[in-house]
């Protein structure tokens, strides 16, 4: 059934799952954002272990999700993967890092002969959050931006910006994108909590954090997207291939798609709503509206940075160098194969559901957790 | 050519793989293997109801879940490192190494941590019966996470199913059963796999024997070692069976470094197998005097590779001056040919860019000739650099790392069988001799395992992907500086984080499953 679809499609579908495995993963990071929330809503060494333990059954999600976010990009869009990674070296490499010492910090925390003892794994789980999510989101800042490099006709890259990649933070427009998936990712973290843990001076103090996140959130978010609506955006001619600045470009692909106008609409509005009830009523479900809305807002940006004719990630240094999906993407075949393949994801979403949902009927209290075999 | 090739950005590159390769294999092995066996036990205890089996499955499960962490720490820089420091290998192989990756994360790993979650967590939440099938999806996921990775280093050994595009400059994937079901893919990841199984029973082995030496959990190191003797030999059996269906596969498609493996320079009919050889220094080993000592069983190396005593085996000079005797060209002849297939990409770039259709269409089809690529494409890699020597492995590493894992897979084998033996006849608790010997062998399996995959990649150098494509040409254009500082990051957390995982695991050992549990 795949083989019938054009290359061209195939490359907007392959866009499409990558797009939805970024938003997911940025839902997931609530536990990047709650980790650097554990000494301040955790007052004492029980709470704090509630605190961690609750995020220690969500962490590999995370973890899975942005291994396959990046396979799965390599494997669609290869020539991003050679010219993001192997370019933009050190922020790559201390993404990485970050998620190394996250991995074995909630299994060696609370270990007998830990060796670096427990503040040190509650502090790698706190700088993973912090630069996991500020850096990445970074770094996707870059997809609107764009980043010094050229690439030659063998498809090898020489990048020319200074900091190999770090530069990119010194754009106020990334940065505000990283501090928006940053905040974002506390407020998220914070209606989790509230929603996982059955403990009344966690869930008073995940509210008030709620609060607080938000007002940082929207400013450096609303910051971000209103200045990306005039910006001058790379645009391609789709005939030739040719790249060229086009001013209020991404402005025009939500205008021109009304399809990711709704998404981004209505994201927005699940992510509002979320942290609305969360505050002002004090509910529990906070994270089930404003976590599909995270979702949602995610897609519609990153499909506005891949459709309609524009380059996704684009080189400001030399704009024929600029990748789209068609450019960068595998060959028809491989698309093919793959797509096979993505046919297995709403069974892998199935069971993930059946078996959460038989784990988590209840909220995490402290009697289950004296209980348990395996703790954080 | 390449022009002004910066030597130490290729080799601290190359070191800075190894390193986070080998931290890796230090942890997976075990994962792979024990996870088997943890579903054994587990599933005996629901057989029989006996609490005592839900203890022993509970007490390897807990050192299991300290060592799978730390695998999965050293795992996501093995996937990220393929375009952080050999973006250009990225680009040349995205289009089939990219396939393999996208299907391992999503049938893999997030089979592996969904169940792994309520392997941990489910005891006292759903049913004896879910929480069993979840603890032996954890150990099918993460076996699978194994095969994909594994079929996607054969293609590198082995590139099959796949055309080379001039107009992308990569190779292409035209066929996906070909790259998932080569017979080197097929025997690389049960190769893999069963040392795995060999390790981690010797891992159970060892540990329970250090109980019966204390005199602690007798009960529990008596049923282990059981559970362990037998799967461990089975899987060292299957371990020597596939360990040779890779030998005759390397014989098929890598007989360079098969030649490396045995230290065969000159090349014979009816050669012999040097069962325990030590090497003589480089001069003395290319003026024909390779070895100082050596015991050579006749005949069988040619047995060995191509199933037949007489066969001829060709050696490290026929490769490097040629054997037309038999068919085989020198390395200045591949240089040549490369260069040909190199020069023809050239063109077709030109052609491209002066707008010559017909120029770039004929130069296409040239590519897709299967002619072209039998006597030229194949020997694409020998283009990129002059020097004969670059194109041979370092044959005393992989001469001795072969040797080493060979010697002690024999060795588990008759360690398996006798423990099987002793357990039978109830002994193994008054064999104080191989009780105290059980620990020591533990080490014994990780340097084995590290041997083994010093041969596969170590013996295949220069080459990122098997002719094709040479380390200098795939590594990623950044300061060997920065490497060196990243070289160093990764060493100095992972060693850290090494000594933190042993600290765990041997309190966890000495605490014994009876004090697991509970927030401290």
């Amino acid at each position: 059934m795949f083989e019938s679809l054009s290359h061209l499609v195939l490359q907007q579908y392959w866009w499409i799952i990558v797009s939805l495995l970024g938003s997911v993963l940025v839902f997931l990071m609530f536990v990047q954002g709650g980790q650097t929330l554990i000494g301040h809503l955790g007052k004492n060494d029980l709470e704090k272990t509630l605190l961690v333990n609750s995020l220690g059954r969500k962490w590999e999600f995370t973890f899975t999700t942005l291994v396959t976010f990046g396979g799965a990009f390599f494997a669609s869009f290869p020539l991003f993967y050679a010219s993001s990674f192997g370019g933009a070296y050190w922020v790559w490499i201390i993404i990485l890092f970050a998620f190394v010492i996250q991995a074995v910090a909630y299994e060696f925390r609370s270990k007998a002969g830990n060796f670096l003892g427990k503040r040190t794994y509650e502090s790698f789980l706190f700088i993973n959050g912090l630069l996991g999510t500020i850096l990445i989101g970074t770094a996707v800042g870059t997809f609107f931006t764009g980043s010094q490099f050229s690439i030659n006709e063998l498809r090898q890259v020489t990048w020319e910006g200074p900091a190999r990649g770090l530069e990119a933070a010194l754009n106020i427009q990334n940065l505000a994108l990283g501090l928006s998936v940053f905040f974002l990712s506390r407020v998220l973290g914070s209606l989790y909590f509230m929603n996982n843990i059955d403990e009344s001076t966690i869930f008073t103090r995940s509210k008030r954090q709620v609060m607080i996140s938000s007002i940082a959130f929207l400013v450096v978010f609303l910051f971000w997207l209103i200045r990306l609506m005039f910006l001058e955006g790379f645009a391609y001619n789709p005939v030739n291939g040719e790249v060229f600045l086009e001013k209020s470009k991404y402005l025009h692909n939500i205008l021109e798609m009304p399809v990711v106008l709704v998404l981004l609409l209505v994201g927005v509005v699940g992510v509002l709503y979320g942290i609305g009830i969360a505050i002002f009523k004090g509910s529990r479900k906070g994270i089930w509206f404003a976590g599909p809305g995270t979702i949602l807002t995610v897609l519609s940006l990153f499909l506005i940075a891949g459709f309609n004719n524009t380059a996704f990630y684009p080189s400001s240094s030399n704009l024929q160098s600029s990748l789209t999906i068609v450019n960068a993407s595998s060959s028809k075949f491989t698309l093919t194969a793959m797509s096979y393949v993505s046919l297995m994801v709403p069974f892998v979403i199935a069971y993930m559901w059946y078996a959460w949902r038989s784990m988590n009927r209840k909220p995490m209290t402290r009697e289950e957790l004296n209980q348990e075999d395996h703790v954080y | 050519m390449i022009q002004s090739i910066d030597w130490s950005l290729v080799d601290w590159s190359r070191a800075q793989f190894a390193l986070t390769a080998m931290y890796h294999w230090l942890f997976v092995p075990l994962t792979l293997g024990i996870t088997w066996m943890i579903a054994m036990m587990e599933t005996i205890y629901v057989k029989t109801g006996d609490p005592e089996w839900k203890k022993i499955t509970q007490f390897w499960m807990k050192l299991f879940g300290i060592n799978f962490a730390i695998g999965v720490a050293t795992g996501i820089i093995m996937e990220f490192e393929f375009g952080t420091n050999w973006s250009n290998y990225s680009w040349f192989v995205g289009d089939i190494f990219g396939a393999p990756l996208a299907i391992e994360g999503i049938m893999a790993f997030f089979m592996e941590s969904t169940f792994i979650a309520i392997m941990f967590f489910g005891w006292n939440k759903v049913s004896k019966k879910f929480h069993l099938a979840a603890t032996w999806l954890t150990a099918l996921g993460a076996n699978l996470s194994a095969l994909w990775i594994l079929v996607a280093n054969a293609w590198m050994q082995n590139p099959t199913g796949t055309t080379f595009n001039p107009e992308t400059a990569r190779n292409e994937m035209t066929n996906f059963w070909d790259v998932l079901f080569s017979p080197v893919a097929i025997n690389k990841f049960l190769h893999t796999i069963t040392s795995g199984m060999v390790l981690a029973a010797i891992f159970v082995i060892g540990i329970s024997a250090w109980f019966l030496l204390k005199k602690r959990e007798v009960r529990l190191a008596l049923r282990s070692i059981t559970v362990a003797a037998v799967f461990g030999l089975l899987a060292s059996v299957h371990v020597a069976l596939t360990g040779d269906g890779s030998a005759k596969q390397i014989a098929k498609v890598q007989p360079l470094k098969l030649a490396a493996m045995e230290g065969l320079y000159q090349g014979t009919d009816e050669a012999g197998l040097v069962a325990i050889g030590i090497l003589n220094s480089k001069e003395k080993r290319e003026a024909g005097d390779v070895f100082a000592f050596k015991i050579e069983m006749p005949k069988l190396l040619s047995w060995m590779a191509y199933g037949d005593p007489k066969s001829f085996v060709a050696g490290i000079n026929d490769y490097k001056n040629g054997n037309p005797e038999q068919g085989i060209l020198s390395t200045p002849e591949k240089i040549q040919r490369g260069k040909v297939a190199r020069d023809a990409l050239a063109q077709y770039k030109n052609a491209r860019a002066a707008g010559d259709v017909a120029r770039t269409d004929s130069i296409k089809t040239l590519f897709q000739d299967a002619a072209f690529k039998e006597s030229y494409f194949r020997y694409f890699g020998y283009g990129f650099m002059d020097d004969v020597n670059y194109y041979l492995p370092n044959v005393p590493l992989t001469f001795y790392s072969f040797h080493i894992m060979v010697i002690l897979g024999f060795g588990f084998m008759v360690f398996f069988a006798l423990i099987l033996f002793f357990t039978a006849r109830g002994e193994m608790q008054d064999r104080k001799f191989w009780l105290r010997l059980a620990p020591w062998i533990i080490p014994m399996a990780y340097i084995a395992s590290q041997s083994g995959w010093i041969v596969a990649e170590l013996g295949r150098q220069p080459w990122t992907i098997q002719d094709l494509l040479p380390t200098v040409a795939a590594v990623s254009k950044i300061d060997a500086g920065a490497v060196m500082v990243t070289f160093a990051l990764f060493a100095v957390t992972f060693t850290v984080l090494a000594i933190a995982e042993v600290s765990i695991m041997l309190k966890a050992i000495k605490n014994g499953p009876k004090n697991h549990g509970g927030t401290k």
